[in-house]
């Protein structure tokens, strides 16, 4: 991973930790930036997907007469036209999944309410939505199932003939059930959570058009890498597909997999003109991918002392009705099922189950938050009955760095957790009280240990091209997209550091199938830990390069030289040249000043049935606390304050970490108290954004930030991932706070007012999903 | 078929555009005139990337009808800007604090809370919050906005 014949970075570092406002902030504040959307083209059509209004049916007939013959309508295509309907995900890489295939466009069966059946091209919006209306589906509906309970028995509906079970996955470690035996307590605990929205503020969109034969789409999207799937679809060489990501109005894992892609592609293809397609937010509420409701069971044995024994976790999650990254989702789910503390006798079982809910797949946290929910409560429910403090509890359960997680994996960075528990209880300051009668107030904690970087048995690999230009500036050719956290300045940061241009003179290029060095997607917390490495290793080892020809002018060595502010000095910084001078001399010298770097992860492999092996390179820890109010009478939790602290490992931003902390602790305030999208028999409740409530700006107070920098992560110059580490803790946390004011463990989210108040009144909360038994 | 010819005063400039009585201001800003600092976001009035300032007022471009703003002074965030692109003091508490993570809600974070300092002077944090409800933001979690907007309105 490291190439130790470099010369390392030197410090104190000049330009990373420090948090400059990049070319992308001030685009963004001047609203200059142009996003999936905002893109024109002469002669662009309007694309418009036709969706199944129903959840489970057999399609007879679809008559788009109709529709063809409006005026304005170029194009109204269905399963028949597309040269290859098949969608093939295999997100486990077909290591443990059933493999299933989803149409890119229904043909004789729909399985979610909002799946796609048809798509229209029209010259405007309001003809496309006309020519919609204007196609004839006939729907014999059928018997589907919307539970995990339901789907799981043995005589209920299929969802795919090939059965309902999707995946499981299974980790042990030692002998759960003579370790549980011989526990002096075990804790249970059965928790469930919620169908929730990414809502990204900007839409799915994008414009596709043809450019020299090439079919071109610019669209919001996390993953260029879907090129491939077009041209799979569409029948074309991968060479004749380009596809390039805006930067975007929000991601979170909604687009992660392809959203408008392979529509924009049918018709431009058939059309043969630009495209542009918007989806609606209702629609984008209703058929984009969600959040996987979990439903898990926990059981926890620990000695007298509180030191945990053995965990047995039981964890379902509703796939909907097709794969997509159910598979992994899950996988993660296991592999993090036990938390930031030492199991010895562990025994995890995860699955992922098909219903006719509209499909689940990635979310920021990916199956590795949801579990927070439930190994958290466990720790508190152990104080609880033990009489310890839930700090103390916790802290004789930290995983240390060189301990074993059940994989058989050792951990081989510092895991410095309780340092943020620490620091997130001081951040809270002296525990409120009570604001009047009838009132409870409540301080909680929750830790999370969220892995960064793919799954290990993928292994990935990343490539980055820097290019120093004549006049000393510098570009940077990536593949990576934006989702708004800063991926692309954070590696401009990095570059700068390294080879001493100044950020004003570095460009970045990113998110181009066609001419960026492939980065592999933005998404699982992978960008800064892989293009970071690769940008970082490509500017060392172009500054290797092009060192000689500096010391040769210079009268230095090599190692003595010092790359900052634009300029090459020698030793005790006397005399200098230009970076245009270095490059000048290196080009009379024909030595190449552009550079390719391609970083790999580290790699291994898991064995599914012994439910051993590797699973993540690693993982950023972290602790949040809260103090809430609960109103005994309406059962409204109000948080009074809130915390974040989380092991970063080095801080290349902090302004950016201390954002990416504040968005994901406020999401998962969402998650925890608000958000639901009510989904009953198929049909999505909260299908206005009226009615999904995300956190405004009056919902939460401020979240309180603390930092720790370990310096022993495994991406550049020791960092760890924070994209989707600070959602993790937060339904925990507040569970915990709630639990604390009175006295009973939330074990539903959200936890709205209704549910506490069942809790307050004794009352068994109010109905959830079944249960699979 | 429908269109009628009417007059937008867009940023302090008059255009001349051609709409259906039911296309919104969101349609003809942003698809119309290129304005690509008014957003779509949702179509319901509920998430604000769509704010503009009619007569010095917010309002919602999703909600307000183009042939409603005729006669009325249009203002978008980059109507704030000064010539060359020079940055509002209010767009520069943005930069300094991170106020922005995506950016897509903040063009209508800044003209809201533009209006709110306008009428109101130095509004407490509280009151930043209020004004702001119907502008969300997804990826800050607010602190940084309205840490952006206490420092402009401090000026």
């Amino acid at each position: 991973m490291t190439t130790p014949d470099l010369l390392p970075v030197t410090t104190p570092y000049r330009v990373v930790g420090t948090s400059p406002a990049h070319h992308d902030f001030v685009e963004k504040v001047k609203g200059s930036l142009h996003y999936a959307a905002d893109w024109r083209l002469p002669g662009m059509l309007h694309g418009r997907l036709v969706r199944s209004p129903v959840p489970s049916a057999r399609i007879t007939a679809i008559d788009v007469s109709a529709a063809r013959t409006l005026p304005g309508v170029a194009a109204v295509l269905t399963a028949a036209d597309v040269p290859s309907n098949a969608i093939v995900e295999m997100a486990s890489g077909g290591l443990a999944e059933l493999e299933v295939t989803m149409p890119v466009l229904a043909q004789d069966r729909v399985r979610y309410a909002g799946e796609p059946v048809a798509i229209v091209a029209a010259a405007t919006r309001q003809i496309a939505d006309a020519a919609a209306e204007l196609v004839a589906v006939d729907y014999e509906e059928r018997p589907g199932v919307f539970d995990v309970t339901s789907a799981l028995a043995t005589d209920s509906p299929r969802v795919h003939d090939v059965g309902n079970t999707l995946v499981t996955w299974q980790i042990r470690s030692g002998d759960v059930a003579a370790a549980l035996a011989a526990a002096d307590v075990v804790v249970e605990g059965e928790y469930r959570s919620q169908h929730v929205e990414h809502a990204y503020l900007e839409p799915e969109a994008g414009v596709g058009w043809l450019e020299n034969g090439v079919l071109t789409l610019r669209v919001s999207t996390q993953v260029i890498e879907h090129a491939a799937a077009i041209a799979r679809i569409i029948g074309l060489p991968q060479s004749k597909v380009r596809v390039i990501a805006a930067y975007m109005g929000g991601g979170f894992g909604g687009k992660e997999d392809m959203t408008v892609e392979p529509y924009l592609a049918l018709l431009v293809w058939h059309t043969r003109r630009p495209v542009r397609m918007i989806w609606d937010r209702q629609e984008s509420l209703v058929a984009s991918t969600k959040r996987h409701p979990f439903l898990m069971r926990y059981k926890t044995g620990a000695r007298a002392d509180g030191t945990i024994t053995a965990q047995q976790v039981e964890i379902t999650g509703d796939a909907g009705a097709y794969p997509n990254l159910s598979p992994r989702v899950l996988f993660a789910a296991a592999a993090c099922a036990c938390g930031p503390y030492r199991v010895p006798d562990a025994s995890i079982t995860s699955r992922a189950v098909f219903t006719n809910n509209v499909p689940t797949s990635a979310f920021r946290g990916f199956g590795a938050m949801q579990v927070t929910l439930g190994y958290e409560a466990q720790m508190d429910l152990l104080a609880e009955r033990l009489g310890l403090s839930r700090t103390q509890v916790r802290e004789r359960n930290f995983l240390a760095k060189g301990d074993l997680l059940p994989t058989g994996e050792r951990l081989d960075t510092c895991v410095a957790v309780a340092e943020t528990m620490h620091r997130a209880l001081a951040l809270l300051g002296e525990p409120p009280r009570p604001s009047g009668p009838g009132k409870l107030v409540g301080r909680g904690l929750g830790c999370n240990r969220q892995p960064y970087g793919r799954t290990i048995w993928f292994r990935d690999r990343a490539s980055a091209w820097l290019s120093l230009q004549a006049d000393g500036t510098l570009l940077i050719r990536s593949g990576v997209t934006d989702l708004g956290a800063g991926q692309a300045a954070s590696l401009a940061q990095i570059a700068a550091e390294v080879l001493g241009a100044p950020l004003d003179d570095i460009s970045i290029y990113i998110g181009d199938s066609a001419l960026n060095p492939p980065a592999g997607g933005t998404f699982a917390t992978r960008q800064l830990y892989m293009s970071g490495n690769a940008v970082l290793h490509a500017a060392l080892e172009l500054r290797e390069r092009m060192a000689p020809v500096a010391a040769d002018l210079l009268g230095a060595l090599p190692g003595e030289l010092e790359f900052a502010d634009g300029r090459v000095r020698g030793a005790g910084g006397g005399v200098s040249i230009t970076l245009a001078e270095l490059a000048a001399a290196c080009d009379r010298r024909a030595i190449s000043t552009a550079h390719l770097s391609t970083w790999r992860a580290e790699s291994g492999s898991f064995d599914p049935r012994a439910g051993q092996g590797d699973t993540f390179p690693d993982y950023t820890y972290g602790t949040h606390a809260a103090d809430v109010e609960v109103d005994t009478e309406t059962g409204q939790v109000t948080v009074l304050r809130y915390a974040a602290c989380h092991d970063v490992g080095r801080a290349i931003n902090p302004m950016r970490v201390e954002g990416q902390i504040q968005g994901g602790a406020m999401q998962g305030l969402g998650y925890a108290l608000t958000e639901d999208l009510g989904i009953e028999d198929g049909y999505v409740q909260a299908a206005l954004f009226a009615n999904y409530l995300i956190p405004n700006a009056q919902d939460f107070p401020d979240v309180l930030v603390d930092i720790v920098e370990s310096g022993e992560g495994k991406g550049p110059l020791g960092a760890r991932g924070i994209g989707e580490p600070p959602i993790g803790n937060v339904a925990a946390t507040i569970a915990s706070a709630i639990h604390d004011a009175i006295g009973v463990r939330p074990a539903e989210l959200p936890m709205t007012p209704e549910r506490v108040l069942g809790l307050l009144d004794g009352r068994a909360p109010g109905p959830g999903p079944e249960v699979p038994t | 078929v429908n269109r009628r010819q009417t007059i937008l005063s867009v940023n302090g400039a008059d255009h001349e555009v051609w709409v259906l009585p039911s296309d919104t201001l969101l349609d003809v800003l942003h698809d119309e005139l290129g304005m690509a600092d008014v957003r779509y976001g949702c179509g319901e009035g509920v998430c604000g990337t769509c704010t503009v300032l009619l007569d010095g007022e917010p309002v919602n471009g999703c909600l307000t009808l183009a042939l409603q703003a005729a006669g009325h002074q249009v203002t978008t965030m980059r109507g704030l800007m000064g010539p060359g692109e020079a940055l509002h003091p209010l767009q520069e508490c943005f930069l300094r604090r991170g106020a922005a993570q995506c950016g897509f809600c903040t063009p209508g974070m800044v003209l809201t809370s533009f209006d709110l300092v306008r009428r109101v002077g130095r509004p407490t944090r509280e009151e930043i919050r209020y004004a702001l409800v119907g502008n969300l933001c997804r990826c800050t979690g607010y602190t940084k906005i309205l840490d952006a907007v206490e420092e402009y309105a401090d000026q």
